[in-house]
Parts: C-alpha cells; structure tokens; sequence
C-alpha cells in the first residue's frame, strides 16, 4: 500500500512535503491537486471521502490527511 | 446604442455611481470608482503616447485587473491578460509575438515579468500610475477618434507550432455578444455574479461586460475556493450569487463530491456552463437540487467571441444522452460543412462553421494561422463573406438542436482549458534527453499522456515541462518506450500508441 508522502510526492515532485507546516498556505496544493489527491487516495486505499471534510484544515500537513484517513479506518503510518 | 464597451460604463457609473461592481478577496470596487481609477490609467497611457496599441496586464485575478482593461479602452489600447502562474518561458512568446506598449503589473509579478520582457521601460506599476490624475478631457478626445470595430482584446489561445495564438476582437463583438447574453438570460441590475473564470479565458467576458452594462456585481471568488467545493458553495450562499457562468469541472466536482444538499444555495437561480463537455449526470443532479433555477449550455471557441451557439435545458435528459450545444446565438449563423464544403444534411456530421459580427479579426501578427481558418464562405462564391472554421465535429439530432461530437485535430479540451497536444509534444522534444515525444489524450479518463523516447526519467521529465508549460498542460501519465510506433508516412503512428496506452 502507498504511503500519503508518496502520494504527495508524485501529485508535486518539486516540493518538499516533510518541511512545510501548511501545505494551503505555502501554495504547495492548488484546486487540481486537491482533488486528484482525494480520488488517489480514495483508489489507493478503497475509501470514498466525503466531500464535506474535503476542507483546508484536513489537507494542511502530513498529520492532518493521515488523521483524515484513520476516520475511514486507514492506518498510515511512517 | 452603446459604440464602445467604455459606454457602458459611462451610462452606467451615472445610474448606480455608488453600487458595487467588482467584488475580490481584499476589494469593492463601486462604478464611480471603476471609472475614475479606469480614466486615472487611460490618461496616464494617454501621456506616453500610446494609442491603438497592446497593453499587457498581469494583475492576476484582480479588480485592479478589469481597471487596467478599461484602462486601455479608454486610452483607445487593447489589452491582453496575462496569467501570472505561467512559466517565464510562455510569458515570454506572448510577450515576444505582442510586442506591448505597456505591461501593468503590481509588485507581486514585476520580477517574473521584468526577467520576461526585455524593454524594461514597458513595465508600469499599477499603484503608481492609477496615482495619475484624470484628465477627462484627453480622454474624450481620444474616445471620439474610435470607431466599434477598434480591437478590445487579444486572447492568447495554445498553439500547435509551441507559438502561443493571439485572438483579436473588436468592441462590436462583445457589444453583439453582451446584448444577446442580457436578453436571453434576462440580467439586470439584480444581477450577482460569480466569477471563475480566469481572466485570460474569454468566458469572463461575459462577468465583466455584462456586470458594466446591467449594473450588476460581479464577486472575484478566490481561487482557494476551488480547491475546496465546500467552500464555494458557502460563498455562493454567503454573498447571495444568483448567477454563474463555470466550467463544467467545477460543477461536476461538486455533484461529485454529494456537495448539494450540504449548503443552502437556492439564491442561485442562473446556471451557465461552457468550456468542455458537461456530463449529464452530474448535471440532472444539480437540476434535481435546484429545480426552479435555468441551466444553459453554452459553445464557442475564443475565436467567435465566447458563445455562438446555446441550449437552455428544458427537457428531461437521460444520463445516457449528451447535452446539446443546441442552437445559434442571435445574430449567429451556424454552418455545418461536409468534407465536400457543403451543407450536412439530416444526422451527417460535419465542421460547425461561423459567419457573424462575433468573428475575431484573425491571431495577432499570424496571417498564416490566420488565412487557414478564417476563410471565404465556400457557400458563396459571389463576393468577400469570412466564416471561421471551429475544427469541432458536430451534428444534429431529431429535434434539429446541435450535438458536439469531437476535435477535428489533435486538440483537445482539459480542464476547460484548450489544448493543442502538438504544444505540449513540441515542449517535451525541445528537452535534450528526449528523442522522440508523442502526446495523447484519454478522454475516458480526462488524462493526458506523454509517450517518449530518451533517457531521461517520469518524474524529471514531469518537472522539466513543469517550466515549460502551464501546469494543466503538464501530462498525468508518462510512457516511456524503447521504440516509437511510425506508420506507413513515418509519422508517429497515435492510433497505434492509443491501442497499447488506452485500452490496457
């Protein structure tokens, strides 16, 4: 199984996702990435997230997108 | 009647001088204020001495960027939107094949444009030039020395040569345009508009024009918005938008997504969409949400002034079935061309063809490009009649409404955006490691793939173009193979590419 870092990487090879704080605010996931990292992980992992968590706080760093899976009982752990 | 796009405003900065007309993250902008900073711009253009000439503006989605437009209206300019987020190298071209006057930016993109555009000269601040005091008078004078065929804007579209294509249209065509969009779809000075289209897309011409001739607001909505579904939808709600004119993608993510029912946005009462196919699903989903509101497909290429055809939907849609592009515009006439040039009849397909005001004069400084598609009527041999021909592929149905079939070439539609994969293939060729470049479309996935030849990785190629093209051009999938196909000519063989890629 993919780890989310992985994901991450590939959606934007050119950035370093283990530095930021908050992936919004430094520029890091605009509006195409948002929603190609929702249905890869949604493919990846057999999940359907829904669109209202779809929100800048579940998406700002590592953490928060490993707590948002863990709702649909995904472990994703370094 | 209105002359120039500039009378709109004249009449309506008289009306509602102190309502709102430009909305964005950190401004209002009322009519009287539009006009005001608008002629500050005009005056200072003015003064330099530019007059029918190119004014760049990079201001970002901005109400400084509609006040730099009407700036260049007013000094008898045109103007050409330049999307920041492109890479240096595309800024370039355009700015290369334009040649500007002038280039209006803030201190935010000055860099990136300075290292783009040699005359450094050229490159105005917005903040210090909108200081400039009005001078009414040079203004009106230069005003009455235009004429409604004087060139507004040229939009730059993708073009297959790696050369970006500048689409020159005049006042009269949005002024055509803008009369046929008010009586159809009945706006007025109640109007709230919420803009997503990007500037340098022509479907903000229709959220600009319309707002500066009805009185209505137009709400910039922040780009972060469309991240987050959710979150347009509560700024459709919290600023009480009524009517829009998307990308189909933006609506569909949101039906998607099981978005509808989560906010209350029965404000919204008017529902246009162009740019790409809308999937009708997604579409009878949204119809079911708002059942009393109008939902209209619109279809046009930048080259015909935004729409010429439209299909109010007022029937039930099977999932199955496509939405129609539906009929033409008023003062539109749609021709439908054979292989032979000549009329298609009953469900044949053929070339959806344009005769109209709404015609663009030809691409900026491109006679070639530009004698190859606006071309002599071949229905009427008798005296000189300009069509333009789309290279879309369409037919009639039963009703007589127009379905969209497909390019005609290898250009394709991606996120709403046009694209010539032929520019794409040209960028990834022009890289050393890379011997041979084929680019395709799988339009079952919306996903562009690049077939390569050459030792270079996925992951380095991926961000070498990332340079070199804008990102929605910058292929998902990468392919890289030992061989190229050729066919019998010893071209690229696609169709054999797309039998190994797509299927498996």
């Amino acid at each position: 199984m993919k780890k989310i870092i992985d994901i991450l990487q590939e959606l934007r090879p050119e950035f370093d996702f283990t530095t930021s704080e908050d992936y919004i605010e430094d520029g890091m996931l605009d509006s195409f990435d948002v929603v190609s990292l929702v249905s890869m992980m949604d493919k990846e992992y057999g999940i359907s997230i829904k669109g209202r968590e779809i929100v800048p706080e579940n998406f700002s760093s590592l953490a928060k997108i490993q707590a948002l899976v863990k709702k649909y009982g995904v472990t994703d752990e370094v | 009647m209105a002359r120039l796009v500039t009378d709109y405003l004249e009449a309506t900065a008289k009306k509602y001088p102190n309502k709102p007309a430009f909305v964005d993250e950190h401004s209002v902008l009322t009519f009287c204020e539009l006009r005001d900073s608008a002629k500050r711009i005009a005056t200072s253009l003015i003064k330099a001495g530019l007059f029918k000439k190119p004014i760049a503006v990079a201001l970002g989605q901005s109400v400084q960027a509609v006040v730099a437009f009407l700036g260049a209206a007013y000094a008898g300019c045109f103007y050409t939107p330049l999307d920041t987020d492109m890479p240096e190298s595309r800024i370039r071209k355009i700015l290369e094949t334009l040649e500007p006057g002038a280039v209006i930016t803030n201190t935010a993109y000055s860099e990136k444009m300075a290292s783009a555009f040699n005359e450094q000269k050229h490159i105005w601040i917005y903040d210090d030039i909108v200081q400039q005091k009005p001078d009414e008078k040079v203004v009106d004078n230069i005003q009455k020395r235009l004429i409604d065929t004087d060139v507004l804007y040229v939009l730059f579209t993708s073009g297959s040569t790696g050369t970006p294509k500048g689409v020159i249209i005049g006042h009269r065509s949005v002024i055509d345009y803008i009369d046929w969009v008010e009586e159809t779809f009945h706006l007025d000075s109640g109007s709230v508009l919420g803009n997503q289209a990007p500037f340098y897309f022509d479907n903000s011409v229709l959220d600009i024009y319309s707002t500066l001739k009805n009185g209505a607001t137009t709400y910039i909505i922040p780009r972060k918005c469309f991240a987050f579904p959710i979150r347009l939808l509560e700024y459709v709600r919290d600023k009480k938008i009524n009517t829009v004119f998307w990308v189909p993608s933006v609506l569909t993510q949101i039906a998607n997504y099981d978005l509808l029912d989560e906010c209350e946005i029965d404000c919204l009462h008017t529902v246009l969409f162009a740019g790409e196919v809308m999937p009708t699903r997604q579409l009878n989903m949204w119809r079911k949400r708002l059942s009393n509101a109008l939902f209209a497909n619109l279809y046009g290429p930048t080259e015909i002034t935004v729409d010429c055809t439209y299909y109010v939907v007022n029937r039930a849609l099977i999932d199955a079935e496509p939405v129609p592009i539906g009929i033409p515009c008023r003062n539109s006439d749609i021709l439908v061309l054979n292989e032979k040039d000549e009329l298609v009849h009953s469900d044949e397909k053929g070339e959806l063809c344009v005769r109209g005001t709404s015609l663009a004069y030809g691409y900026y400084k491109n006679p070639e490009k530009t004698a190859e598609v606006f071309v002599q009527n071949p229905l009427n041999p008798y005296y000189p009649e300009k069509i333009y021909r789309t290279g879309d592929i369409v037919h009639y149905n039963e009703r007589g409404e127009l379905i969209y079939d497909g390019r005609k070439d290898f250009q394709i539609k991606h996120l709403g955006h046009r694209i010539e994969l032929g520019e794409i293939e040209t960028a990834a060729a022009s890289l050393p490691p890379v011997k041979m470049a084929c680019c395709l479309f799988d339009a079952a996935k919306d996903q562009i793939i690049l077939c390569y030849v050459g030792d270079i990785a996925a992951k380095e190629l991926r961000e070498k173009l990332m340079s070199l093209v804008p990102e929605y051009m910058v292929p998902k999938r990468y392919e890289q193979l030992d061989l190229m196909p050729l066919n019998l000519n010893g071209k690229m063989d696609r169709v054999k590419l797309k039998e190994m890629l797509v299927k498996s």
